[in-house]
């Protein structure tokens, strides 16, 4: 670390007790979301043709930073070096493949309408809204739902191995929430696929020169001069030699926040920080409470738990969700008769069966277990059955379809799941919320901007299985590389940004008082055991069911958690070295301030909307009830000072093509 | 489980390295062996030591981060990952070897975690189809024969761990160039850049420092993802057809 001089008020700013805050205060509607009128099949094609472009030849002079490299950011970074910027990229990983993305099983949406039933661009937004349960913004869905079509035909031509049947063309399968077979896959890792795609293509740029990547590489903050994103600081996980770089453009594509909850299906190293630094260096952030729990995890094994493992949705494709009827049924699966067996989804939703969407199936299976009809040790978990499709279609088709899912259940288990059935329990998954952005995904700092799972703005409340990755690429391929064009073409490059701004000062200064003050506590508690503890806070209220009464218990207590990291948190060793010890901790700093603004967000939200459930409102039969009349927006909270209360900017969310109805899969 | 582990402990590059020796206790069968470091290391923070630093990350045996040797064996004793191996492969009091990756071309960075960069290089010397966004054709314009798919598919897995590396006596990363070169030699978007792909690959592997192949298989063996050892055999004929056609 360079030398600065000690500066005592940044230190206070990062080493609060601050008090407690379930107020905010409500501003001005939120931006403007550059969304054109007209008919909405039309309006991307007239965005894209309204944006100004940079001349070919003036595309090298203008430096993009791209922050994360997995299917949006290796995508955009990629694209952009096409079109003849210059990117610097960054990485924390040790090389941009291993991004998780690559941990993606299912497969990836796009309304080929190869299968002829009944698919298009109108349905694949119209699933994708109702999806949502109405909170996602219509024109960016529907730009979604065209650019989809894109992105398998780009895919096909990188070398992803997709399924395919015998004619040689390509095979797709059902997931939930949709009545069409739209999702094409590669075996269960299409996730790593089409990241390998995308890795491959930024690959050749790298060695064309024209990426600059930066692998174990962290960015800690954003660099804002003038209004404007003008860089990052940065910290190289080796040497611990904190730097900084300096763009025309800033673009985020470092992947959601859901490991806030400890116990999560993401990496063990995917963090919040750099999303959570550019919120409070001004970039608003949207619906910080819409988390998803994805129905289909291995359930937790003991304490010593380090991560959830996802089972794809696809297997409910060919498993059947049960429990025991009786309460307390301890009998083996086998023993159990088949009319002592609840197969609730099918029951319940005969409609669309095992295939409910994720927010549904993960409260039904939360229901069944509070019920005390739950299976597996602590009662904490269902069966995903599969002795039907196996004498259905016999077990080499079904090894065919699922083999690698079933190997890696026995690894983790111990046991086979050819003739025993599953044991799976929801787990947090994805983050729905992120920072705000306009159509151009645009935040509210200029020349900032978020895609992939960064951002908030396509899933709404809840997202459908395979649209990750199809946001994800869609973003990074095709509509990044045309929207950041405008910006750059409306800010022509002035003088490079200037090193020695103070704005640049601060930034590094914050930073590294930040490092400098964990390593200093020298207290009794690990990092892992606070962020334990957090994440356990927000499970309990701020997961699956959050009550009033709850979120303002966790919001009660996130502060006092914080007093107590910044005075018993223990980090060995030095910032000048590989210290992973210390990279844990300054994550779990903004995490313990991102889960205050989630709860905070689902308090203030009093409804029910996809995987957020407010107990107090549900229908009669125990399903999310919205409130459109009051809540039919989308929240972007803005950062006001450290301890302060955030102020809440509206976005009206208006539906002219899918009429907000109550969801039914009945 | 009590467990008696010795793990290389090495402070930086220029800093020699040794193994020590750790006593742990209240080790459940059920977790996975980067937990069961993760317990060592919560124990050590509290002693104030520096915790054993590893690569690790999706913990699903896909991202390819981890990878330790165990008891002399890449991964350890069972062909997965190292974050998929549970302990109940390990017998209650026994011994276990933890090291880093050995290998020329992978430089130890600390303690367990090592450098694999030059992988990297050799994907962006070749190891992709020059397909420009926006330039594609519609997919279903390219038929590919099921079984070629399939054949892409299973070079394709490779998770880029480098397992093979570790466990080559030669420090050879034959089967790592060898899957990119097949996943994509067999398909026929592929097919334009077949000459220039495999012999710029393989010139970039030699350039790195990975050592020559020998067929030992030990590469094979190791390999969490099953690629075959057949794959070096057909980025061979791969090879020599490049060559005898000149690019």
């Amino acid at each position: 670390m360079a030398e600065t001089s000690p500066r005592p008020h940044t230190v206070n700013a990062v080493h609060p007790p601050y008090p407690p805050y379930t107020e905010y205060t409500v501003g001005a509607p939120a931006l403007d979301t550059k969304a054109p009128d007209g008919p909405i099949a039309e309006r991307w094609n007239r965005r894209r043709f309204e944006a100004k472009l940079v001349n070919p030849a003036n595309r090298r002079k203008h430096t993009v930073i791209v922050v994360g490299t997995g299917l949006a950011g290796g995508a955009a970074g990629a694209t952009l070096a096409e079109q003849g910027y210059h990117v610097v990229q960054f990485c924390y990983q040790d090389s941009p493949r291993r991004a998780h993305s690559i941990a993606a099983q299912g497969g990836i949406n796009a309304a080929k309408n190869y299968r002829n039933d009944g698919d298009s661009v109108q349905r694949l937004f119209y699933d994708t809204v109702k999806g949502g349960d109405f909170r996602a913004r219509e024109s960016n869905v529907h730009r979604l739902a065209e650019v989809s079509v894109e992105i398998i035909d780009q895919c096909v031509a990188q070398g992803v191995p997709f399924a395919r049947e015998y004619g040689g063309l390509l095979d797709t399968r059902s997931f939930g929430g949709v009545q069409v077979s739209r999702t094409f896959y590669a075996r269960g890792q299409t996730g790593q696929q089409l990241l390998l795609g995308a890795y491959q293509a930024l690959s050749r740029q790298i060695a064309a020169g024209a990426v600059e990547m930066h692998a174990r590489t962290e960015m800690l903050d954003l660099i804002v001069i003038d209004g404007r994103a003008r860089g990052i600081v940065a910290r190289d996980l080796i040497t611990g030699e904190i730097s900084t770089h300096l763009a025309d453009a800033v673009v985020l594509a470092s992947g959601g926040y859901g490991n806030v909850f400890y116990l999560s299906t993401n990496a063990k190293n995917s963090n919040a920080t750099a999303v959570w630094r550019a919120h409070r260096r001004g970039a608003q952030f949207a619906n910080p409470c819409f988390t998803q729990i994805h129905p289909t995890c291995i359930p937790r094994s003991g304490d010593h738990q380090s991560k959830l493992t996802l089972m794809s949705e696809s297997l409910r494709n060919d498993g059947r969700i049960w429990v025991p009827r009786a309460r307390g049924d301890r009998r083996p699966p086998a023993e159990i008769p088949e009319d002592e067996r609840d197969y609730y989804l099918e029951r319940t939703y005969p409609a669309f069966g095992n295939l409910v969407p994720r927010d549904i199936a993960s409260r039904a299976a939360k229901n069944v277990c509070d019920e005390g009809r739950g299976v597996g040790p602590g009662g904490q978990g269902v069966y995903l059955d599969f002795a039907d499709a196996i004498a259905r279609l016999g077990r080499r088709a079904v090894e065919e379809k699922y083999g690698n899912l079933f190997e890696m259940y026995e690894r983790i288990t111990a046991e086979n799941p050819y003739e025993v059935p599953m044991r799976i329990y929801p787990a947090i998954h994805y983050t729905m919320g992120g920072l705000w952005v306009d159509y151009d995904l645009q935040t509210t700092v200029p020349g900032l901007f978020a895609i992939g799972e960064a951002n908030f703005s396509d899933h709404g409340a809840n997202r459908l299985g395979a649209s990750a990755l199809m946001q994800g690429l869609a973003d990074g391929y095709f509509v990044l590389p045309s929207t950041i064009n405008d910006y750059l073409a409306r800010h022509p490059r002035h003088e490079p940004a200037d090193a020695s701004h103070p704005a640049v000062e601060e930034a590094v200064a914050d930073t590294e008082d930040r490092l400098r003050l964990l390593l200093a506590v020298d207290g009794d508690r690990t990092p892992d055991s606070f962020h334990k503890e957090i994440g356990e806070l927000l499970w309990e209220h701020c997961g699956m069911a959050r009550t009033e009464e709850g979120l303002r218990k966790a919001l009660d207590r996130i502060p006092r958690i914080r007093e107590e990291f910044w005075r018993r948190i223990k980090v060995p060793g030095t910032g000048e070295q590989l210290n992973q010890a210390l990279e844990k901790a300054n994550r779990v700093v903004d995490y313990l301030e991102l889960a205050e603004l989630m709860c905070l967000d689902a308090l203030h939200r009093a409804e029910s909307c996809g995987g957020h459930f407010r107990e107090e409102s549900q229908t009669g039969a125990g399903e999310a009830a919205r409130r459109d009349e009051t809540f039919a927006y989308a929240a972007a909270w803005e950062f006001t000072g450290t301890g302060n209360p955030p102020v809440l900017h509206k976005e009206d969310l208006v539906f002219e093509y899918v009429h907000p109805t109550q969801r039914s899969y009945a | 489980m009590r467990l008696t582990l010795r793990v290389w402990r090495q402070p930086d590059p220029d800093t020699p390295g040794a193994m020590v020796t750790y006593g742990i206790d209240g080790i459940s069968e059920d977790m996975s062996f980067l937990e069961m470091l993760d317990t060592l290391n919560e124990e050590l923070i509290l002693k104030g030591e520096e915790p054993v630093a590893f690569d690790h990350d999706c913990r699903e045996g896909i991202c390819g981060a981890c990878g330790v040797v165990i008891d002399g064996e890449a991964h350890g004793p069972e062909r997965t990952t190292t974050c998929q191996l549970h302990m109940r492969h390990f017998e209650d009091g026994a011994t276990i070897d933890v090291e880093p990756w050995r290998a020329g071309a992978f430089p130890v960075v600390k303690d367990l975690v090592v450098d694999r960069s030059a992988f990297d290089r050799i994907i962006g010397s070749g190891g992709y189809i020059t397909v420009p966004t926006g330039a594609a054709p519609e997919a279903h314009a390219t038929p590919v024969p099921k079984p070629a798919a399939d054949l892409a598919f299973e070079h394709a897995e490779c998770i880029g761990c480098g397992a093979c590396v570790a466990a080559c006596p030669n420090g050879s990363a034959m089967l790592f160039t060898s899957a990119k070169v097949n996943h994509l030699g067999v398909l026929p978007q592929g097919a334009p850049e077949r000459e220039t792909r495999v012999l710029d690959m393989v010139a970039t592997m030699d350039e790195e420092g990975f050592g020559g192949c020998t067929l030992a298989g030990e590469c094979a063996t190791a390999c969490p993802k099953g690629i075959p050892l057949q794959s070096i055999s057909m980025m061979n004929r791969e090879f020599l057809r490049a060559t005898v056609r000149g690019r």
